[in-house]
């Protein structure tokens, strides 16, 4: 990977700008992708900015075939990445399976908007969080990132390629068209400084090698395409060859492994940001721009002398539901703002398992939160 | 260089018992017409396909070249079809 | 004709190409299938690849299931999606040989649309396009390159839908190297693959193969034999065809040969002699 054309310094970015240069600082040589407000920036400086690097900008027919050009450069070697927003989001849906059960490093990045379907394409919306979690067919797991800022975005998209490459499979990062189209203070720091997860390669010669054998973590070396590994891998469920298999027992063990290697590692993989949270009657649980706007509620809130915690989700799957349980022990109620009827409330509220009152503060999109609304139910929280 | 187990002095055509299906193209294409299906099955119930002389074989290779199966192939002294 | 190092009774001068631990494969006796992989194998023997650098390709469907069956790289992934997939792989080693093998559906139905667009952009790649004219793994439905009058499951009357010449099809998108053999043109079919494969580009061959199962037997020709011969002796050749006039009809003829053979700008690029 080279440092040639990769920038370093404070620059006053997009967050579409932020995501595509943390891209690049992760590694990334190749995109494929499809333009779609608002995610269209990040494909337009990937095309400028890939070339500069030694990397490959392609604009693919559709999504459906930039999901797939993603995985196929991913095996050839590359760490790849696309970004959508929710309609391109659905398409990808059948490829990022594919990502999933072939184990494939890559990260895809969902600018979310207003939906459903075309919506309100140039204004902002959360509806796809579900969507992140269980939008594939079938029983998997999932990592999905939130950032709350152009500068996080740039921070998240490299941790998105680390976890990418560690666990091997596509990871999410979900932002909204409220981050990726605001302008604020991007720090990159110089490229030694930014620490990443070089892919796991096979550490037996080619006779021996088998694509599917696990380490102790769950997850197997990859070898890449055209190293004389001769592989086969598919989608249809297959064994530690890679070759199909079709029994309820290779079905067994290999969707246990797949869910397994990220539930059972989630204690490494989780992140949120807290504050206040210890002598908290309420905590805002939120993520994404949301948490922004909560903020300013807290702030108030706390001025009317409400004990007020923040817990902000930076990893939302896996979902913390054991810091939330732990919390929701301590306190009255929790108060969910997010931008769609109510999904990331639905955990919440699994994970507080009845010690706590989840209360959600809805928005249907296309413009964020009034904080007023937020501290009235803060307010209603606390009584 | 190559190697043969046994040093063909004409071409000698074999049948992988266990992958033929009888589909019979080979029998159809082999242009010398030596090849038949017979009434003697594998493992899997297909009926098998023999050669009626092999001193006709002229080591075109149509038989290996048309079988689906990788199921016969002809040796012939300078190698295998 | 390579050979390998050491011969001995009973293994398959391709079984050094083959995963041979899987067969025999799961086609039907009298499916093509085989018989076209085993001219893809050769002709890779032939065209002269470094057997670590050639990757196949394929997607869904019974003609999907060969990439489990070759010893290379070989990648099963998505209905449809077999040419963005391998687009990305090419993209991101220019040095990888990609073949793609898959069928008619995969390729012209789902897949159309990458088809067109990976045409048009003469991405360098080798692409056999295996037509039995039915989708054959979900049980004998029609597809894009049934006839006119075909019977299929879900055309139980006979076809009403005009059928895609794919040769046109492909020919009006792109790509700089175009045939179409049948499984009873074993020689040709293998040439034409050389010659795919040696070519820089988007190379198409359309191959017609039995399906006795599905296709065979819904529309009175019940073996693969009966196709095999309907092929060989209702096939013309004729190459350079006017590709306005290669339309296939039930029980009609089947022009074959090669049709455009040409020199293009192909992506990726070739490096010039700088390395930029």
């Amino acid at each position: 990977m080279s440092s040639k054309g990769q920038i370093t310094g404070e620059f006053f970015l997009s967050g579409d700008e932020a995501c595509a240069e943390g891209a690049l600082a992760a590694g990334c040589r190749f995109f494929a992708g499809y333009p779609i407000t608002p995610a269209t920036e990040i494909a337009e400086t990937m095309s400028e900015r890939l070339p500069e690097v030694g990397g490959t900008y392609i604009q693919m027919e559709d999504e459906l075939g930039s999901m797939a050009a993603v995985l196929g450069a991913a095996w050839g070697g590359v760490k790849a990445m696309t970004a959508t927003s929710g309609p391109g989001f659905s398409l990808m849906m059948e490829n990022i399976g594919l990502g999933i059960m072939l184990e494939t490093p890559c990260v895809v990045v969902d600018m979310q908007r207003a939906g459903p379907s075309t919506g309100l394409p140039t204004l902002t919306g959360q509806g796809d969080m579900m969507q992140a979690r269980w939008g594939s067919h079938g029983s998997y797991s999932i990592i999905a990132l939130s950032p709350s800022s152009p500068q996080e975005l740039f921070d998240l998209t490299i941790k998105a390629f680390n976890l990418s490459e560690k666990y091997r499979l596509p990871v999410l990062v979900m932002s909204e068209e409220a981050i990726g189209h605001m302008y604020e203070k991007v720090t990159i720091p110089p490229v030694d400084a930014i620490k990443l997860t070089p892919r796991r390669k096979p550490n037996v010669p080619p006779r021996e090698y088998l694509p599917y054998v696990a380490d102790d973590d769950l997850v197997p070396p990859m070898a890449i395409a055209g190293e004389g590994y001769r592989f086969h891998i598919t989608g249809l469920t297959h064994d530690e060859r890679g070759y199909p298999a079709n029994s309820a027992e290779a079905q067994d063990k290999l969707v246990r492994r797949l869910v397994d290697k990220i539930d059972k590692n989630r204690d490494s993989i989780i992140e949120v940001a807290e504050s206040g949270i210890e002598g908290a009657d309420v905590v805002v649980c939120s993520y994404g721009i949301s948490a922004r706007v909560s903020a300013i509620a807290i702030e108030r809130a706390r001025a009317l002398g409400i004990q007020v915690g923040m817990l902000r989700l930076i990893t939302v799957w896996p979902f913390p539901e054991k810091r939330v349980r732990e919390i929701a022990a301590r306190i009255r109620a929790f108060v969910v703002p997010e931008i769609n009827y109510g999904q990331m409330v639905l955990e919440v509220e699994r994970a507080a398992c009845g010690r706590a009152r989840t209360i959600l503060v809805p928005h249907m999109g296309g413009a964020v939160h009034d904080p007023e609304t937020i501290l009235d139910a803060i307010k209603q929280a606390a009584k | 260089m190559h190697y043969v187990t046994t040093k063909a002095k004409q071409n000698h055509i074999h049948v992988i018992r266990e992958r033929c299906k009888g589909c019979s193209f080979c029998v159809e294409f082999c242009p010398q017409h030596i090849l038949y299906q017979t009434t003697e099955t594998n493992a899997k119930g297909y009926q098998l396909i023999a050669v009626a002389d092999q001193d006709k074989c002229t080591g075109c290779g149509m038989c290996s070249r048309v079988c689906p199966e990788f199921a016969i192939f002809v040796e012939t002294p300078d190698g295998k079809q | 004709m390579k050979t390998t190092a050491m011969a001995s009774i009973g293994t398959h001068p391709l079984d050094e190409y083959l995963r041979a631990d899987r067969l025999p494969h799961i086609w039907c006796p009298g499916c093509g299938l085989g018989t076209v992989l085993g001219a893809t194998l050769r002709a890779i023997g032939r065209a002269g690849l470094d057997t670590e650098k050639t990757v196949m390709v394929s997607g869904i469907g019974c003609t999907g299931r060969a990439a489990g069956y070759v010893k290379l790289d070989s990648f099963h992934v998505t209905h449809g999606r077999a040419l963005p997939f391998a687009t990305g792989l090419k993209l991101a080693n220019p040095d990888l040989k990609i073949i793609v093998f898959s069928g008619d559906g995969d390729l012209t139905a789902i897949g159309g649309n990458h088809l067109i667009h990976t045409a048009r952009r003469n991405i360098d790649m080798t692409v056999i396009c295996v037509n039995n004219f039915i989708y054959g793994m979900t049980g004998g439905q029609l597809g894009p390159t049934t006839p006119e009058q075909g019977r299929t499951t879900t055309s139980r009357a006979g076809n009403i839908e005009k059928p895609f010449n794919i040769p046109r099809l492909v020919a009006a998108a792109g790509g700089t190297y175009l045939a179409r053999w049948t499984t009873a043109h074993v020689r040709q079919m293998e040439r034409a693959f050389v010659e795919a494969m040696q070519k820089k580009g988007f190379s198409f061959v359309e191959v017609i193969s039995p399906c006795p199962t599905y296709y065979g037997r819904m529309n009175e020709q019940a073996t693969g034999l009966d196709q095999m011969r309907y092929y060989r002796y209702n096939s013309v050749v004729k190459h350079g065809a006017n590709l306005d006039e290669v339309d296939i009809s039930l029980n009609g003829p089947i022009i074959v040969g090669k049709f455009i053979d040409t020199e293009k700008p192909y992506l990726p690029a070739p490096k010039a002699k700088n390395g930029k």
